[in-house]
């Protein structure tokens, strides 16, 4: 492989993986506040013990997220010097920011897990907000990096010398909050659809009605109503996120739809192939002026095609299938459920069909790929730059060697890290059941939380 | 005091204050492993009981030195990033086995000993490797080459200096966590883990001692030029030995309180972390103004004035909404009787 490639499959492998645990380390402090507030609420104990349960698993994926995330924020100034360079001198404020993030998400998850009995109810509380807080805004900011790369300002650059920073400039660049609001969005989403995953597994090994049948259940509408209010702002705010794409990157756009005509009342290309020869799509299902629409509001836009930019500028075509099944595991999560919502509380019906259940294991994990297709779309899509027009990725790689030694290295470290996980998760709630928590939670005496230490 | 001088403080702060709480972190994670089998001096329970709610916070001083460095010298990051591909990813792996495997541990009741060891061990490599990032950075082991930086490992690992600092880092992580975990055993009442602990840095004072006088031999060799300039400042130094003598004095002085216990540890950590502070003091007032020596200072490579006065100010507003944060966090794991005193061991 040669050395940009594997610079990239190596930082992509990093991110790839983390990201898993990033989002759901978003996703999930959410569904633990709203069942403590649940509680408060409703005086359900159900609701603690999902809190405590979900608190566990978060702590559990927090062992591989912190370093993991460690590992990036490191990884990019070893392998992207040249590109931390820039970033360093003009958009440095989003990294800052971010670390108080980290210390405010650090010292509160300590406080609600280790101290839960010593502080009062209010303080728990709000000691969890500040852990949601804190892992939003962690999310937010170095989205705000990813912006930038995308829409740079506040500086300028003549013959590698940088000039005229004005770091807030940078730090609130055009695309900064659709992209933020597009990833926070989507990570409620995927902490909703993972948690609907599990509680519908769960249910269906168990006899229907049953106590810990009941438990799922409640958990299992919990995260579908979460996943329906998120999922569908995330679309709401995509299609916010394609109309900068028009304004600030049209070939990223052009590729991401298969567009090679420049045109008015352009086709929207669902599914199909970019044919890189022939500039054309093939085997698509074309909408017919959609994309103007889409892009513009109106049927007259005239959507840039690749024909009008040179080729070197183009993003690799792959992308174009990468953006449909992003958007395509979007729009089939709001249908999921918002139908079943109606199901349940319009239809007033008690179950929903086998079937169903199993679309609801489904969705967590294709919730997860979901972000992984949209985040490898919003990379590759701004190739072959790191900052957009200002900087090629090719200028911003490591001139060190031994990348291929320690590629390996990691991918090792990260499928020991994967498995390792994974059977400690299921080590811990083989171990520590539903029934067991239920139980514990009647006899006032033992502190719930108690076993989370 | 020029900006650029105000910035390397501030980093020099943040990396004095990482280097503490590293080394009491990783060297707990270490004696939670040593004293595994004895359980009833309760000495493995006393290093977890510190080692749970703070190992996330000490992680993210390690990012806020990274982050440090590239906001306010993204130049010397661009050399530093350059020439620490390799030591730098190695302690990205270890660091992310010891991390995680540290909470794997406390989850999974059965395997506790087998994932304890894994990283106990390797935790205590990090800050070995940590150190190394020093000797680099006194440039012998950095080819300038038009323009192009490199590293030279060989050269590197066949130094008596390397090695110095290697040994430093180890028995320092044992000693000052041994010192903090002497100290948390008595404030939490527990006289068998104290008395083992006590033991432990009253062997290890003296090794770390010698390792630094290693140090400065080797570095006498290796980069005559930083150790005129921390010549220059022997009475410091010698200050700094003061403090040692007065921490050791501070194991052995019979205690006021209880008279059953030998030993007063809150003198002994505060001398020996002011020791620290000293010797660190001087030694990176003689590094200046060079990050990477000779090429790379603290003004060539500092940031645009406008980055820099921005990211103050958010060190600024930070600090005032952080201060309480760490407080609140004090109060409750290292001054509250209830979760010092807890005697259920924990689940």
């Amino acid at each position: 492989m040669d050395h940009l490639v594997t610079a990239r499959s190596m930082f992509g492998m990093t991110m790839g993986f983390h990201i898993i645990f990033a989002t759901i380390g978003v996703g999930l402090p959410l569904m633990m506040l709203l069942a403590e507030l649940l509680y408060q609420r409703k005086k359900d104990l159900d609701y603690v013990i999902m809190a405590k349960r979900w608190t566990k698993t978060f702590g559990i994926l927090l062992g591989v997220g912190i370093p993991t995330g460690t590992i990036a924020g490191l990884q990019l100034s070893l392998l992207w010097p040249g590109f931390m360079k820039v970033i360093g001198e003009v958009m440095a404020l989003p990294f800052q920011i971010e670390i108080y993030a980290f210390f405010i998400e650090a010292l509160f998850m300590s406080i609600y897990v280790y101290a839960a009995e010593r502080i009062p109810p209010w303080a728990r509380i709000s000691s969890l907000i500040l852990v949601a807080i804190g892992a939003l805004a962690s999310a937010i900011l170095i989205t705000n990096v990813h912006a930038f790369e995308g829409t740079p300002q506040g500086f300028r650059m003549d013959d590698g010398q940088i000039t005229d920073v004005d770091p807030w400039k940078a730090f609130f660049n055009p695309t900064f909050f659709v992209s933020a609001g597009h990833v926070a969005m989507s990570a409620y989403t995927t902490g909703a659809f993972v948690v609907a995953a599990v509680s519908a597994f769960k249910m269906l090994k168990q006899p229907v009605g049953s106590r810990i049948f009941q438990f799922h259940q409640k958990a299992l509408i919990l995260s579908i109503s979460v996943g329906a209010v998120f999922s569908l702002l995330t679309a709401l705010n995509g299609h916010e996120s394609a109309q900068k794409l028009y304004e600030y990157q049209p070939e990223k756009l052009a590729a991401a739809e298969g567009l090679f005509e420049t045109q008015s009342h352009a086709p929207l290309a669902i599914g199909g192939f970019t044919d890189k020869e022939n500039r054309e799509i093939t085997g698509a299902i074309e909408i017919p002026w959609a994309l103007s629409f889409l892009a513009g509001n109106s049927f007259d836009t005239v959507v840039t095609g690749l024909n009008d930019f040179p080729e070197e500028y183009w993003p690799p075509l792959y992308v174009h299938t990468l953006f449909n099944a992003m958007v395509g595991i979007g729009s089939f999560l709001i249908l999921l459920s918002f139908a079943s919502l109606a199901w349940k509380f319009l239809l007033k019906k008690e179950r929903f069909p086998k079937f169903i259940m199993w679309i609801f294991v489904a969705s967590g994990p294709l919730a997860i790929a979901s972000i992984e297709f949209g985040w490898i779309f919003a990379c590759t899509g701004r190739q072959p730059w790191t900052i957009y027009r200002q900087l090629s990725t090719a200028d911003s790689v490591t001139t060190s060697g031994n990348l291929p030694l320690l590629f390996f290295s990691f991918m090792i470290i990260y499928i020991i890290l994967g498995v390792t996980v994974a059977l400690v998760l299921i080590y811990y709630f083989r171990k520590n059941t539903v029934l067991k928590d239920l139980n514990a939670a009647k006899e006032k005496e033992i502190p719930l939380f108690g076993s989370n230490s | 005091m020029t900006d650029s001088l105000l910035a390397i403080t501030v980093l020099w702060g943040f990396v004095f204050i990482y280097a503490i709480m590293a080394t009491m972190d990783f060297g707990a994670g270490f004696w939670s492993m040593v004293y595994i089998n004895k359980e009833k001096t309760r000495a493995t329970n006393i290093a977890n009981r510190y080692l749970s709610p703070t190992w996330e916070v000490t992680n993210t001083f390690i990012v806020a030195i990274v982050v440090a460095v590239y906001s306010l010298f993204p130049k010397a990051a661009y050399t530093l990033g350059t020439v620490l591909l390799i030591p730098g990813s190695i302690i990205l792996l270890l660091l992310a086995i010891r991390s995680a495997f540290l909470v794997f541990s406390n989850i999974v009741e059965e395997y506790r000993k087998p994932l304890t060891y894994i990283s106990g061990i390797t935790g205590m490599l990090i800050p070995g490797i940590l150190l190394s990032v020093l000797p680099i950075t006194h440039g012998g082991f950095v080819d300038f080459n038009d323009g192009k930086q490199s590293l030279d490992l060989v050269g590197l690992f066949s130094s008596p200096n390397e090695y110095a600092f290697f040994g430093f880092a180890l028995s320092s992580t044992l000693f000052l966590s041994s010192l903090l975990l002497a100290d948390y055993s008595n404030v939490s009442n527990e006289p068998k883990a104290y008395r083992l602990y006590r033991r432990d840095a009253i062997i290890l004072g003296p090794i770390s001692l010698l390792m630094a006088v290693f140090i400065m031999l080797t570095l006498k060799q290796d980069a005559h030029w930083i150790y005129v300039k921390m010549m220059d400042d022997l009475n410091l130094l010698l200050l700094s030995l003061f403090f040692f003598l007065l921490g050791g004095a501070g194991l052995y002085l019979p205690s006021r309180k209880n008279k059953e216990i030998k030993g007063m540890p809150r003198l002994a950590i505060v001398s020996i972390t002011i020791q620290y502070l000293m010797a660190s003091y001087v030694y990176g007032k003689a590094h200046l103004p060079y990050i990477v020596y000779p090429e790379v200072t603290i003004t060539s490579s500092f940031t645009s004035p406008s980055s820099f006065h921005a990211i103050f100010a958010t060190y600024i507003a930070a600090f005032i909404i952080l201060v309480p944060g760490f407080y609140f966090f004090w109060r409750l794991f290292m001054h509250d009787k209830k979760y010092l005193q807890q005697k259920a061991t924990k689940k």
